[in-house]
């Protein structure tokens, strides 16, 4: 006999629930996390490092998570600021879920530590579908990758609560059309903020962890049109919509 | 390729719901897959077969259902059709302040299974020779 089953379940359900207990969980310990989303090499290691080097000078407990498939040259570039950071290895796998972000951090994350960023691997498709139980989500982007990057992702810059462009340095020599990339980013997150930044000139230094800052303990100041979900009018049928997406009032 | 993750968890997921229901095999696995959810429908197919293997779930076939992305704009209520890669501005009052109505979804629907065991039997040989 044949049968159907109704089920109505989120594929990502497990994901979401532990991801919302590690955000609970660490907004009562006093840290935000941040996760960081980039195409491989756009430079989020380097920025990482500028920015966790300012965070010890000013005496700010930072700690820092970087994924890779293989090697710990990250976690070694970055230890060279001085704060407490850890190397995950994914074997393979092209993002982090929020339980292994859990299981890394057990009798590892200082107590203390304000803010907690998250490198996620070098991905800007697969990590974007993921919720870390971040504070904050921070899409990059260098600018020899073409303004158009954000329309090409839209999962990862539509869901970012700030959006870096990194090695401004090299915007002439690479003819990087600003207005058009912002454009593009405000087509699909309308009213997220775009900063230009560089290690080389110091260009938006200090902008990641203002905001890492401002994020803690309260839901990040811009709220993402795609994170956001409303009902359909009804039609005298019901819908579902636990799951898919849910607003943060 | 996410793609094999959200499959094992499919299968995780309707494997399940499923364990308390009577004998059978699951036939096909209907899930809803949104416009803007960041999911290639080709590589959830190719990776779903892989994941069914050696499960309850071999040899079921996966529909997807597509959702296409629409965003409403909370001050004017205009509604429209995001588009892909989606125009999240409104495109009445020009206002940023919209919602998604769709188009983020990934979820299991339903699941068409047959039951083993509650085939009638065949009638009795009749003894008329």
């Amino acid at each position: 006999m044949c049968r159907v089953v109704d089920l109505q379940q989120a594929v990502l359900a497990e994901n979401d629930r532990r991801a919302r207990a590690l955000r609970s969980e660490l907004t009562a310990r006093g840290t935000s996390v941040v996760n960081l989303l980039s195409s491989p090499g756009s430079g989020k290691t380097a920025l990482l490092e500028a920015e966790l080097t300012l965070a010890r000078s000013r005496g700010i407990p930072v700690a820092a998570l970087t994924a890779d498939l293989a090697t710990e040259n990250d976690a070694r570039r970055l230890g060279r600021s001085g704060a407490p950071v850890k190397q995950v290895l994914t074997d393979g796998l092209c993002h982090l879920e929020a339980d292994m972000l859990r299981g890394h951090l057990d009798g590892w994350l200082p107590d203390g530590t304000r803010v907690l960023f998250v490198e996620n691997v070098g991905n800007l498709v697969c990590p974007a579908t993921y919720d870390l139980g971040e504070t904050l989500r921070v899409a990059l982007c260098s600018v020899t990758e073409g303004e158009d990057k954000p329309l090409k992702y839209p999962t990862a810059f539509g869901l970012a609560h700030l959006v870096l462009v990194t090695k401004s340095d090299l915007a002439d020599a690479v003819g990087f059309d600003e207005a058009a990339f912002r454009a593009h980013v405000q087509q699909i997150n309308p009213g997220v903020e775009t900063v230009l930044t560089s290690t080389r000139t110091g260009e938006g230094a200090g902008v990641l962890l203002e905001h890492a800052l401002a994020a803690h303990g309260n839901a990040p100041a811009h709220r993402p049109v795609m994170a956001r979900q409303v009902l359909p009018r009804e039609h005298g049928h019901t819908h579902h919509h636990d799951g898919v997406a849910h607003s943060h009032s | 390729m996410h793609e094999m993750s959200l499959a094992l968890a499919v299968v995780d997921q309707v494997d399940g719901a499923l364990r308390d229901e009577p004998p059978g095999t699951v036939d096909t696995v209907r899930l809803q897959v949104g416009e803007l959810a960041g999911v290639v429908a080709d590589a959830l197919h190719f990776s779903f077969t892989l994941a069914c293997e050696g499960t309850a779930l071999e040899g079921a076939a996966l529909h997807i259902d597509t959702v296409p992305g629409r965003a409403r704009c909370t001050p004017c209520g205009q509604e429209w059709a995001t588009g892909m890669p989606p125009h999240l501005h409104c495109p009445a009052c020009r206002g940023t302040a919209a919602a998604l109505v769709a188009g983020r979804e990934l979820r299991i629907v339903s699941v068409h299974r047959t039951d083993h065991g509650v085939v009638p039997a065949p009638a009795p040989a009749s003894e008329e020779n």
